[in-house]
């Protein structure tokens, strides 16, 4: 009873830090504490933790006065594919303290990757470093999976409810469909429309739609203090970027494949494209490929870049170790976390607008000359 | 490192310029304001793409 009483109370004293800054910094703090090692490593090591996707959410931990570990969070489901399907709690493997035993096969954490190993947990290693334990197939739903979820479902109640407020007042929005209603016109006027044109536009309204209001419901996730960081990982804006590839290239019209294979089209002699044509298309087909990927690197790059100078400018706090160093790393990480509220719906605008401009060049129908 | 930064001085050299020659292009023509906002933003992304793959190269 004595101990959950001495946890209450320093919850509620973190509580007010938490408030204001980030869930980390306490971690921070008492791994400092227990190691005493070089503060640099540990702040980039809490730096890429944070980056990082992991089995559940963690909103701080300490060390209590017996000297254990304890981590306040939320665990998440572990769902392996290792010859039948193995689901169980991420809390089994204490935040890769402990080694995971399920029905007799064991699981460990190592570098935020689940490895099958022996009872004892035993990591083998190749002259590069590299683990070669086997890794088992794996479907967890993690951290950046619940909050796609959980911006899936807002994303879906929201715009039903908008939908719904049309149907009933006779095309007038009500409630919270009031704000995005603008928003919403914003991405069909200013976005869609211009970049696709009057006749084809509506075709990819749908699209344009939901990838300006996911990203941008994520990137606003990803300043709240749950560290969640889901558009700052490759893998989601390889996603995101893949399937404005699809589209514009299944909607892709005859004059855009024209455009690519044949640019010059009757301006000259068959014999006089050929030698331009030898650099012009394996131009143009690389054209095809780095358009999406510059998306998927803006997207991931700036999000990523985002949350490593927020993260830097909080650790600032631990390195100056004086009074004047919290005002300082508050104030500048204040100001940048209002930069980032701004960044955060600028990226979500120019991935959809680029995605736009792509699916314009794709829809693209103009006259023979 | 000295060359990331260089590539810094850059990107921030080149997105100021679209910045600045967006004003003046605005004080022209206020009516297009839509149409040259959206042209800044594009190109000053394309740049930013840049510096950040120079970054991501160092780091």
């Amino acid at each position: 009873m004595k101990r959950k009483s001495t946890i209450l109370n320093r919850v509620k004293k973190s509580a007010a830090v938490l408030a204001l800054l980030c869930s980390g910094v306490v971690l921070a703090e008492t791994k400092e504490q227990e190691q005493g090692g070089s503060l640099k490593a540990e702040i980039k090591e809490y730096i890429a933790h944070h980056l990082q996707d992991s089995y559940g959410f963690s909103f701080f931990s300490y060390t209590n006065y017996q000297g254990e570990h304890v981590y306040i969070g939320l665990p998440l489901p572990v769902i392996l594919w290792d010859n039948g399907l193995k689901v169980f709690s991420s809390s089994k493997f204490h935040h890769g303290e402990t080694v995971a035993n399920v029905d007799g096969n064991y699981y460990a954490l190592h570098h935020n990757k689940i490895y099958k190993t022996d009872a004892a947990g035993t990591i083998n290693y190749d002259e590069q470093q590299h683990a070669t334990n086997s890794k088992p197939l794996d479907l967890s739903i993690t951290k950046s999976v619940v909050s796609m979820m959980f911006v899936f479902l807002i994303m879906f109640f929201l715009f039903k409810n908008l939908a719904d407020s049309y149907a009933k007042n006779g095309g007038i929005a009500a409630g919270v469909g009031r704000f995005f209603e603008p928003i919403v016109l914003y991405v069909r006027d200013d976005i869609a429309r211009p970049n696709i044109g009057e006749k084809k536009y509506k075709k990819y309204m749908s699209f344009l739609l939901t990838i300006f209001f996911f990203i941008w419901f994520l990137n606003i996730l990803g300043l709240t203090p749950l560290g969640v960081n889901v558009t700052g990982n490759i893998a989601v804006t390889f996603g995101l970027a893949l399937l404005t590839f699809l589209i514009t290239n299944f909607t892709g019209t005859k004059d855009y494949w024209l455009h690519i294979f044949d640019p010059l089209g009757s301006t000259m002699a068959w014999y006089a494209k050929v030698p331009l044509y030898v650099i012009l298309i394996p131009i143009e087909v690389l054209g095809i490929f780095i358009k999406p990927f510059s998306l998927l690197i803006r997207l991931y790059a700036n999000m990523q870049a985002g949350h490593i100078v927020l993260m830097s400018l909080i650790g600032l706090m631990f390195i100056f170790k004086s009074w004047l160093g919290s005002p300082l790393s508050f104030g500048l990480a204040f100001a940048i976390s209002l930069i980032e509220v701004l960044v955060a719906l600028l990226q979500a605008y120019i991935f959809t607008m680029l995605s736009a401009l792509y699916f314009g060049f794709a829809a693209e129908e103009h006259e023979h000359h | 490192m000295v060359g990331a930064g260089l590539v810094v001085i850059g990107v921030g050299m080149g997105i100021g310029r679209i910045g600045g020659s967006a004003m003046d292009a605005i004080a022209r023509q206020p009516e297009a304001y839509g149409k040259i906002q959206t042209a800044m933003l594009i190109a000053a992304a394309l740049i930013e793409g840049i510096g950040f793959a120079a970054l991501f190269a160092v780091s």
